[in-house]
């Protein structure tokens, strides 16, 4: 039996300092001030959204994966979860989920994991790791492929079977559904809103989300 | 065909940290010697080290939430970095990560150099910092480690539970590097550990020179994304 808690927010979207719509396949990476709350909102439904948060001040001081599902005590995402740092630092905190339910253990596809997942010739489609790349290259400041790491899968849904088995299932996600997070300190926040077509992560058909930030 | 031939052994104390430069197609074989003992283990392409463990692209392609034989630790890059080619215990976690500092204060207390010499209380992280500050690397470089010997389940809600007895004496797991690899690794305890006193084991390295592996290999043959990986970095090689 697994249970789904739902939480929504009071927030209002008319009130957001800042109001974006990020296409499928692209990227975006942008500074999330300390106590802003910063809004993802899976417009169609089903769509993965890789995130990696960063300690603004401190590149190198970033989202862990494994350090945050072992605080939590568990492998999903959802409200009430701290997003720990790499040092053991509290990133940002979930504070709103009308999903439920999202996957840090599948990390991102790229065009090289493409290759041994599904053919070695799917090198040349579009992947997040190249979103990824493009992002970090276009912000500079010294960021590089090692700073690429464990992300979190907004809306997917990668359940572990008790005798340690990985699937990938169908997304617990739905057109309108929204995650939003406190940022508890200055955070740099990088998104590839999922290109995969090889999968269903994104239902084979990979769609936008919203981007909001309130003060 | 090279025959199996040991090439050298160390014994890691409990606490300890460790790397070594592993030469293609030569095995690393840990022996847990006392039963309950935890390896934090990263690893990366010893040319490129910007080719790396990449723990959620190796599960994903084995669709796996546990290591043992027949798994492959694969790159970022689509590489094969270490195959498990032969595992006593049977269940290896690559879900707890590793402790730090301040975890290991607040659980164990404070036992510093000063007072207690080589038995002082260590931590993963500092030690995975040590390792790789060794080759050049170093916080931005860490990445999501495996847990060897550890076990945690994972229940219908995703709750994680540290599994008991998951090692015994003697247990051996045998990783034969596909590529020249770095590997750092310490033998902390595992962060979920419920034992509340600071009691890490040692383990046994015996680095082994092995055969490079056939068409027949069950590592290779494990899943097809494992032939695919193996296709990858034999690639790497070609024409050397």
């Amino acid at each position: 039996m697994s249970t789904f808690i739902l939480t929504e927010s009071k927030l209002d979207p008319a009130k957001a300092v800042y109001d974006f719509k990020l296409l499928a396949g692209d990227g975006w990476m942008h500074e999330i001030k300390r106590g802003q709350t910063f809004r993802i909102v899976d417009l169609e439904g089903n769509q993965a959204v890789d995130t990696l948060f960063y300690n603004a001040h401190d590149m190198s001081d970033r989202y862990s994966a494994q350090d945050t599902i072992r605080e939590r005590g568990g492998i999903y995402l959802t409200t009430g979860t701290k997003l720990m740092s790499s040092e053991g630092n509290v990133l940002a905190t979930i504070v709103a989920d009308t999903c439920g339910r999202h996957d840090t253990l599948g990390g991102a596809c790229a065009a090289e994991s493409n290759q041994v997942r599904y053919a070695i010739d799917k090198r040349f489609m579009h992947s997040c790791r190249d979103t990824f790349m493009l992002q970090i290259a276009r912000w500079g400041r010294g960021v590089t492929k090692c700073d690429i790491t464990h992300n979190i899968n907004f809306f997917m849904n990668v359940p572990v079977t008790t005798d340690g088995k990985l699937s990938f299932a169908d997304g617990v996600s739905a057109g309108g559904r929204y995650v939003e997070v406190r940022a508890e300190m200055d955070l740099v926040c990088l998104i590839s809103n999922c290109p995969q077509l090889n999968n269903p992560c994104n239902a084979y058909n990979p769609t936008p989300v919203r981007l909001l930030i309130w003060n | 065909m090279t025959a199996e031939k040991i090439l050298f052994e160390e014994s890691l104390p409990a606490g300890g940290l460790w790397s070594w430069r592993l030469r293609r197609h030569t095995t690393l074989r840990i022996t847990d010697i006392e039963g309950g003992a935890n390896v934090g283990l990263m690893v990366y392409n010893a040319d490129a080290p910007l080719d790396r463990l990449n723990l959620p692209d190796t599960l994903k392609a084995q669709y796996t939430a546990k290591l043992t034989r027949g798994h492959v630790l694969m790159s970022d890059m689509g590489h094969a970095l270490l195959s498990i080619t032969a595992d006593t215990c049977g269940w290896h976690d690559p879900l707890g990560g590793h402790g730090n500092a301040a975890m290991t204060e607040k659980k164990y207390g404070i036992a510093t150099y000063q007072e207690k010499r080589n038995d002082w209380y260590r931590n993963a992280h500092d030690n995975f910092l040590i390792e790789l500050g060794k080759h050049g690397l170093g916080k931005r470089d860490l990445v999501a480690n495996v847990n060897f010997f550890s076990r945690l389940d994972v229940d219908a809600d995703g709750k994680m539970a540290f599994h008991p007895g998951n090692s015994k004496a003697g247990a051996t797991v045998d990783l034969r590097a596909e590529m020249n690899v770095l590997v750092v690794l310490n033998t902390c305890q595992h962060p979920l550990d419920p034992n509340p006193k600071y009691a890490p084991k040692p383990v046994k390295l015996t680095i082994l020179q092995t055969p490079p592996p056939s068409v027949d290999d069950f590592c290779r043959n494990f899943r097809s994304e494992n032939q695919r990986s193996f296709i990858l970095t034999e690639r790497l090689f070609s024409g050397a």
